[in-house]
């Protein structure tokens, strides 16, 4: 069986800078995989590439079996792919609600789009209460609920999600973790980038470890989260 | 001092006048950054539109209430097609170079329009005259309103109603304002933004359009030039409001109005200002408007932004 996402060799340069150095993953439907690593690794300019913002310079990116080099980035969406961005990104003078029509820009289907608006407040109740709100007046951790329920609007068949814990409280980062291992329990497939290497792990099917544009390491979450060199390098022990 | 409520009609009007103007200012800056200097020339392109459709394409002697919708169409698609142009060949290719690069290349099509009129519009190196309603002026209670401005009476309200539902409640407007918000996250959305942007040039330019018969009712006259001052002063209305801000741009073009016409009718009153009154001086109080904006309130009226809360 030929998995979901297959990228091969991708390479990625700002300039004559490398920001991706060659690296090969692969993503299976129903999976959660997860790329760690410090800032700078690498993660970010990854997926900016797989959602065709960033062109790459070589290697092949295979989604449900079609090659995405060639396709801009507003028709990436339509594939299947939907990418909550890195810092949410979500549009703060528009509404909540607003927002999360536009996640769902390119369907047709009115009543299929309601559905999921309402499926978006019963995942995460605090955006129905304030739906008619501007979007850039929650808190971080809020954003970052419309952030990700923004992306499943298009009803994606893998959701990236680039750093859905930075800058939350320990207690809005547990809130979302279990927000993501509910998604994969409804069937959902996620790429998740993260710095919080702990969390990631635990969720995760498989893991790839990036160091400089490399991926260094990789395996089950379960190996990684017990790897000597990952504990040492990323989840603080020494 | 019965005659305010008239001054205040007649600043209303000629306020409105420059909001349909100044819509096609801020709706391009808030989507691609750009002062398109150009716009001035869209409008004017667009009088000369009309004028073209009256005296060449409908028989002579056609009823203005015939004629004036066929050429408000004319006006409007010459206006529209020519913004198109100037996106795709002045300012896309110009995409991601230094801000002042498209700057300059707006200067320069606006010269560059202001001298084809003149150079190849038969007559175009004088005004023209542009044809007039017959009827009116139209009294309402103790006002009266123009016969040349009845036209922006009854137009100018129902294409400001348009575009606010446009950009508010149509799938493409949601798409617009994400695009000037956010134009990366725009794209991760689905939203083809450089259709986006080539709508945008489109609707500023048919809302110039409609400002330019508006202009050749009001004035009688069309004129290779018209666009430059009128240009300034929708710009003027667009900062007043706050550029980038679509409620902005009528409420800044109906204040600027309202303040040059309350300026020009009174300012005379006070002692010591009696020289200042005439209607040549109603440019300068315009400018003086935008000046005091731009030190006290440089944001604009409705340029006060939400917070991006991390």
């Amino acid at each position: 069986m030929t998995a979901l996402l297959e990228v091969e060799d991708l390479r990625v340069a700002y300039g004559k800078i490398q920001a991706v150095k060659g690296i090969s993953f692969s993503v299976e439907a129903g999976q959660i995989v997860t790329l760690i690593g410090t800032n700078g690794a690498g993660k970010t300019t990854t997926l900016r590439t797989l959602s065709g913002l960033l062109k790459p310079v070589g290697g092949q990116i295979r989604f449900n079996g079609k090659s995405l080099k060639k396709v801009p980035a507003h028709q990436i969406v339509s594939m299947g792919l939907a990418h909550s961005p890195e810092g949410r990104h979500i549009f703060p003078r528009m509404t909540i609600e607003d927002n999360l029509l536009l996640g769902a820009f390119l369907r047709k289907d009115k009543s299929g789009i309601e559905q999921d608006v309402q499926r978006a407040y019963d995942l995460f109740p605090i955006l129905g209460e304030r739906r008619k709100q501007a979007a850039g007046t929650l808190s971080g951790g809020e954003q970052q609920m419309l952030a990700m329920g923004r992306a499943l609007m298009s009803r994606p068949k893998l959701l990236m999600l680039d750093e859905p814990s930075m800058g939350l409280s320990p207690l809005m980062m547990q809130k979302i973790m279990a927000t993501i291992a509910e998604l994969k329990a409804q069937g959902t497939t996620i790429l998740l980038v993260e710095q919080n290497a702990q969390a990631a792990l635990s969720l995760a099917d498989r893991g790839y470890v990036m160091e400089v544009g490399n991926i260094v390491l990789s395996g089950s979450g379960q190996e990684l989260l017990h790897d000597e060199s990952v504990r040492k390098a990323y989840l603080g022990e020494d | 001092m019965n005659e305010l409520p008239q001054q205040l009609v007649n600043g209303l009007l000629l306020g409105s006048m420059y909001g349909l103007v100044a819509i096609g200012y801020t709706m391009v800056y808030g989507i691609v950054q750009l002062i398109n200097f150009a716009h001035g020339e869209i409008f004017m392109v667009g009088g000369f539109g009309a004028l073209t459709v009256y005296l060449y394409v409908l028989p002579d002697g056609t009823s203005m209430w015939v004629a004036l919708p066929l050429m408000l169409l004319g006006a409007i698609i010459v206006s529209v097609l020519t913004a198109i142009g100037a996106e795709r060949f002045a300012y896309r290719p110009l995409r991601g170079a230094p801000r002042l690069a498209p700057l300059i290349t707006a200067i320069g099509l606006s010269l560059a329009l202001q001298q084809a009129v003149w150079a190849w519009y038969p007559g175009g190196e004088d005004s023209l005259n542009f044809p007039q309603i017959e009827g009116g002026p139209f009294e309402i209670g103790s006002v009266t309103i123009q016969t040349g401005d009845i036209f922006l009476f009854v137009v100018a309200p129902i294409s400001m109603a348009i575009l606010a539902y446009f950009v508010m409640r149509t799938r493409t407007g949601r798409g617009m304002q994400a695009t000037a918000q956010d134009p990366d996250t725009a794209k991760l959305m689905g939203i083809n933004t450089d259709r986006i942007i080539v709508i945008a040039f489109a609707l500023g330019a048919a809302f110039a359009a409609v400002g330019a018969v508006a202009y050749g009712l009001k004035y009688g006259q069309v004129q290779f030039r018209m666009g430059f001052i009128l240009g300034l002063k929708a710009f003027t209305a667009a900062v007043l409001g706050g550029i980038g801000n679509i409620y902005g741009a009528m409420i800044g073009g109906l204040a600027l109005g309202i303040a040059e016409t309350l300026a020009t009718a009174y300012i005379a009153d006070i002692p010591g200002m009696h020289q200042f009154g005439s209607q040549s001086w109603a440019d300068v109080w315009a400018f003086v408007l935008l000046i005091l904006v731009l030190l006290f309130r440089p944001q604009g009226l409705l340029g006060e932004r939400v917070a991006d809360r991390a």
